[in-house]
């Protein structure tokens, strides 16, 4: 089965966001990575880019498929997960520690909108819901 | 959705599926990469009951297929297979396929699942002149093994001696049709039989861990192999020349009247179209549909994908021919090099670029 950790949050694109003050970390749930097949690739963006909620950020490639991800909420890139570079299957065997793929600092005025994310019992249910 | 009889085995060996022209088919069993790379350095086993039969019989069932297929069965001996394509009278290619000759009143053609109604629409049209009645096999279904360990594996397992049996030759035992072709640019072999004898092959191959592979990996097998997929890499609005396959439309018996023969002949005196090889020089991967840009010339990947065995990604593009050597291709807004190549990329095993 999909693994969905309790602390997380998650979006209906299937990425996931985990808030740390004003540091949001971003991936793709164990659902997505699953969906997706084998990762061989991943597109990061640049240290420094600023996004607004609903931005393409990355795209991850598998063997079959490119996707995008997208940024959760308004905010800077302060660092991404380089490791995927040279590793890109770390989103298949590690999707929610290993695999995550950049942080975002965030302005206390755009956390606010992290309430609107689902947790991740709606995550799971939505999942059941397609299946 | 329709299901092949193997359906049961491959749920429980944890295939996931995909929807295939209407069938549902293995994808991968866990992992594509895998899968695919079991094919290149050992053997593994396909499902591909959906691809379509069709057997000809009647007296003048060479002289049929001489008129339908641009590639000529005069040239091979009974007992062997051809590759060919099936054109409109524009020259346009309605399927690939490998044509099989018992003798000249015998032959089996199997083609794509996708085209099934135009094949046999084309047949079906065209059969009336001819001394010849012909038939789709639905019932009988295909195994492909393949992989450098083929041959072996048939022996071992089905105590089958095929080593007499070169490529493109095929013969039939206690009720198979065994033939040495494939998809894959390995050494192999396609199985066609009834449903019970296919499932014990099945059976005995996978419980002496012959590895079964999806059609993810046949898929990144046959554009390592640099072999067209029809719908994808060339289509009715494409003629053989512009399609790598200028090879199958053989024109060497002047007295040979085949269809889109005159049609034919003027496209291979005019085309400036060519189907090719590209590799990425750069981190990404190569997808249909990207465009191939040089100079004022422009093109497009129309397959592409990540190669298990190469760790590159690589495609097949349609081109002009005043492209040559490299060129960019434009993924999500970004110019980046790609290497123009001759196909295949691979072929038994060896990386051929």
């Amino acid at each position: 089965m999909n693994e969905t950790p309790s602390d997380l949050k998650f979006l209906d694109s299937h990425e996931w966001v985990k808030v740390d003050d004003n540091t949001v970390i971003v991936g793709i749930s164990d659902h997505a990575q699953n969906e997706l097949g084998e990762v061989v690739f991943v597109e990061l963006p640049a240290i420094g880019d600023e996004f607004v909620s609903g931005d393409e950020a990355a795209v991850v490639e598998s063997v079959k498929a490119a996707s995008e991800v997208y940024t959760p909420l308004s905010g800077k890139v302060i660092e991404v997960n380089e490791a995927l570079e040279e590793n890109p299957e770390l989103v298949n065997t590690s999707p929610y520690e290993d695999g995550w793929f950049f942080k975002l600092r965030v302005g206390d005025e755009n956390l606010g909108s992290i309430d609107s994310l689902m947790t991740a019992e709606e995550y799971s249910s939505m999942l059941d819901g397609n299946s | 959705m329709n299901r092949t009889f193997l359906y049961e085995s491959h749920l429980g060996l944890g295939s996931k599926f995909v929807n295939f022209s209407g069938w549902e088919m293995p994808i991968h069993y866990g992992s594509q990469i895998n899968e695919h790379n079991s094919v290149r350095n050992s053997a593994g086993i396909f499902d591909v009951s959906h691809m379509n039969i069709f057997d000809f019989r009647g007296v003048e069932a060479k002289e049929f297929m001489r008129h339908v297929l641009t590639n000529d069965v005069n040239k091979i001996e009974d007992g062997s297979a051809l590759y060919s394509v099936i054109t409109n009278n524009e020259g346009g290619i309605i399927d690939d396929l490998i044509v099989y000759r018992f003798n000249n009143e015998k032959f089996r053609v199997v083609s794509n699942c996708s085209t099934f109604d135009d094949v046999n629409n084309f047949f079906e049209s065209n059969i009336i002149k001819f001394d010849c009645e012909f038939r789709h096999r639905p019932s009988l279904g295909i195994l492909a093994i393949q992989g450098p360990e083929s041959e072996i594996a048939l022996k071992n397992i089905l105590k089958l001696e095929l080593s007499n049996y070169k490529s493109f030759s095929f013969t039939e035992r206690n009720k198979l049709f065994i033939s040495r072709t494939g998809y894959t640019g390995e050494d192999g072999f396609e199985v066609i039989g009834e449903p019970e004898e296919l499932q014990n092959i099945w059976d005995l191959f996978i419980s002496r861990s012959i590895p079964p592979i999806g059609l993810g990996a046949r898929d990144t097998l046959r554009v390592e192999a640099g072999m067209n997929l029809n719908g994808t890499d060339m289509t009715i609005k494409n003629n053989p020349f512009e399609s790598n396959l200028g090879w199958v439309v053989d024109f060497s018996d002047i007295e040979r009247d085949f269809i889109a023969k005159e049609k034919l002949l003027e496209i291979k005196n005019t085309n400036k179209i060519k189907l090719v090889g590209v590799l990425l020089n750069e981190k990404g991967i190569l997808r249909s549909g990207q465009k191939i840009i040089k100079d004022d010339f422009e093109g497009e990947v129309t397959s592409g994908t990540f190669s298990p065995y190469m760790k590159k990604s690589i495609g097949l593009a349609r081109i002009p021919m005043d492209i040559s050597e490299n060129a960019n291709v434009l993924i999500r807004n970004k110019l980046l090099n790609v290497k123009i190549l001759s196909l295949p990329f691979i072929r038994k095993g060896k990386i051929m670029i």
